[in-house]
């Protein structure tokens, strides 16, 4: 039973940073790149507006970013739940 | 002296690219006969040990086609900021895989996706609907693949588009075959090193003698190098609309089908069997996570510097073309006349060349695929920079073949006959039929490639619709949701694809009637291409109706599914 608890709980807090990293996720990809694009783009980073900045550089850097805080994030969490062996 | 130039030029770029070709072609092979498979777990998943590093490698080699290498950076040079759809759409994919499906299905350690769907979801049933939609979307994929080694072929090598096919069968052939998944790895691993390099050299290159900045990922946002303190792509903007067409930084498709379009590419993407199957060949879970991060970042630094290049491109040939006597355009402008791929007709009689947005006006048709394959050219490269491009296009292609040849070759062999058709095969015998089913798969892929049925070009961008329709939705909810049963699972699989494909036919083929239907009656302004995600949500919303009035799960499937969220105790893949 204490073993169902401990599998509850560690999928518990999975779900809560995937939830954050997704949301992340949508917001550099289909918020700044596409939805607010446009307002965005009046402000200019050196010979880059910021929305098509964010839609064809940023939000690619940032997906790779992601993925390697949860994999940092994960094998904390396998640690803390005795999940890595 | 001109004359003479020229001619050396011409026979430096052929002996290059003979060298090149013939070195990475070599380095393949001897790869393929150190890596030979002996068991079906080598043959499928390479034995299941493979470093994290290598994985990742392998996994951007895999999934960087020849669409990446060649097509992509064309396509956004045409298509200004559109271009972000396949940027976001092929990268952001891979932050679904690595935090809902990958760590899941390597837990539940077994060969194939039809595998996953069959077990997951107790049933023959919904084993073959995976293996049918397996089976399609890796088909349209591979016919791609097969016509993009040609067309290097015939372009650099100066064979016919139909030897450079078969040459390209004869190399997939002998190292998918002979080494299975094991082999693929490893040569997969040396083509991503070939590509990216091949990749990079001429965008270092050009970023420098436009804009004086080594990286081209910065290059495009700086000012020229010729002094004059403008911004690369405020003149590209001018360019842009002096000629009529829309701003570069502008874009012209609806917000919704740019939105529409990421999603279908990015959940595709993440539903593509040769791409998820990678995942199954390392050793613990935590090493599918990671190398879902190496991969990304591998295949990041090729799609960064895609834009840049799209940029630099599109200014060059707009400069060294438009409004200039034809008589005096450069060497390789006619070499790809000869191609077919860029066509030249003198409406108005000036004996300039017009190329403007006004398709009645308009003098010059350049096809996409060009813009990267001439790029070094039109930037006057050294020889040896212009014969890696053809190398590093082979590798993409011949990569990305190789791992859809095995996706159906396991599919025929391990999900249909060990499975379906006869469960007591021997592993001697399952072997032999994995290596037939690549055999028998490469000759259709090859068939496909010399003989394209019209519609392959049109389905390569579908086949993401069609993954992100069947299953996507099938896999998520099988980890997510332990009470989804068989009936929902299918239902949503055959309505998903069903819809996505009735969709292409009617919308994108117009086989449904005269003319294909135009824009305008596309449904909520989606273009196929974006209908994916619409097809997905149909998917998932069938999928939990039908749920809810069909029988729950059986008890062992459920404890099946709490534990593949738990990453500790990954054995090895297993029948």
């Amino acid at each position: 039973m204490t073993n169902k608890k401990n599998a509850k709980a560690y999928w518990k807090e999975n779900i809560k940073y995937v939830l954050i990293l997704m949301t992340i996720w949508f917001l550099v990809s289909y918020g700044a790149g596409i939805l607010f694009k446009d307002a965005l783009d009046t402000i200019k980073i050196g010979g880059f507006k910021l929305g098509f900045w964010f839609a064809q550089q940023g939000a690619m850097y940032v997906f790779v970013i992601l993925i390697f805080v949860y994999v940092r994030l994960m094998n904390k969490l396998d640690k803390k739940y005795g999940y890595d062996v | 002296m001109m004359f003479s130039l020229f001619l050396t030029e011409g026979l430096g770029i052929q002996k290059w690219t003979y060298i090149l070709v013939g070195l990475t072609f070599a380095l393949y092979i001897g790869i393929a006969i150190w890596s030979r498979a002996g068991s079906t777990k080598e043959f499928y998943v390479a034995g299941g040990g493979v470093s994290p590093l290598a994985n990742g490698m392998a996994t951007a080699a895999d999934w960087m086609s020849a669409a990446s290498f060649i097509s992509m950076a064309g396509i956004i040079s045409f298509a200004g900021y559109d271009g972000a759809v396949y940027l976001m759409g092929w990268t952001g994919g891979y932050v679904l895989l690595a935090l809902l499906l990958a760590p899941y299905l390597r837990k539940f350690g077994k060969f194939t996706v039809p595998d996953f769907i069959g077990d997951r979801y107790y049933s023959n049933t919904a084993r073959s609907v995976g293996v049918f939609c397996a089976l399609i979307v890796s088909f349209t994929y591979v016919a791609g693949q097969m016509r993009g080694v040609g067309l290097v072929f015939s372009r650099f090598l100066e064979v016919d588009i139909n030897t450079g096919v078969i040459i390209g069968m004869i190399i997939v052939l002998f190292y998918a075959v002979l080494g299975g998944m094991k082999g693929i790895t490893y040569t997969q691993v040396a083509q991503y090193c070939v590509l990216i390099f091949a990749f990079m050299v001429p965008a270092i290159f050009i970023s420098i003698q436009m804009t004086g900045n080594p990286i081209p990922q910065l290059g495009f946002g700086s000012t020229l190098a010729d002094g004059s303190e403008t911004y690369l792509l405020d003149k590209l903007d001018g360019l842009s609309t002096d000629l009529g067409f829309t701003a570069y930084t502008k874009g012209s498709k609806s917000t919704i089908d740019v939105f529409a379009i990421t999603l279908a590419l990015m959940v595709g993407t993440a539903g593509l069997p040769h791409v998820i199957v990678r995942f199954f060949t390392v050793k613990r879970v935590k090493d599918a996570r990671k190398s879902a991060g190496i991969a990304l970042l591998l295949i990041v630094i090729l799609y960064t510097a895609a834009p840049a290049v799209a940029v630099f491109a599109r200014t060059n040939m707009i400069e060294t073309v438009s409004n200039q006597p034809y008589a005096n355009v450069p060497e390789w402008f006619k070499k790809w006349e000869t191609t077919g791929l860029i066509t030249f007709t003198d409406k108005n009689g000036d004996g300039r060349i017009q190329y403007l947005a006004d398709t009645t006006k308009n003098e010059l048709v350049v096809d996409n695929d060009i813009m990267v394959l001439a790029n070094p050219e039109i930037a006057q490269l050294p020889d040896w920079v212009i014969a890696l491009v053809a190398a590093g296009a082979l590798a993409a292609a011949l990569s990305t073949a190789a791992g859809l040849l095995l996706v159906i070759s396991a599919s025929v062999s391990h999900d249909l006959i060990k499975k379906m058709i006869n469960p007591n095969i021997s592993e001697k015998g399952e072997l032999i039929a994995a290596r037939l089913s690549a055999v028998a798969a490469v000759c259709v892929a090859g068939y496909f490639g010399i003989n394209p049925p019209g519609f392959v070009a049109a389905t390569v961008a579908l086949a993401f619709g069609l993954a992100a329709a069947s299953f996507f939705p099938a896999i998520i909810l099988g980890i997510f949701y332990k009470k989804m049963n068989k009936e929902g699972a299918i239902a949503g699989m055959v309505v998903g694809i069903t819809a996505m494909l009735l969709y292409m036919i009617k919308y994108r083929l117009g086989w449904f009637d005269d003319v294909t239907p135009n824009k305008s009656e596309w449904w909520f302004g989606i273009s196929p291409e974006g209908f994916g995600t619409v097809a997905m949500v149909l998917n998932f919303i069938v999928s939990v109706i039908v749920m809810q009035f069909t029988p729950a799960p059986p008890e062992d499937v459920q404890e099946i599914v709490e534990n593949i969220r738990i990453p500790s105790g990954a054995g090895d893949a297993t029948h």
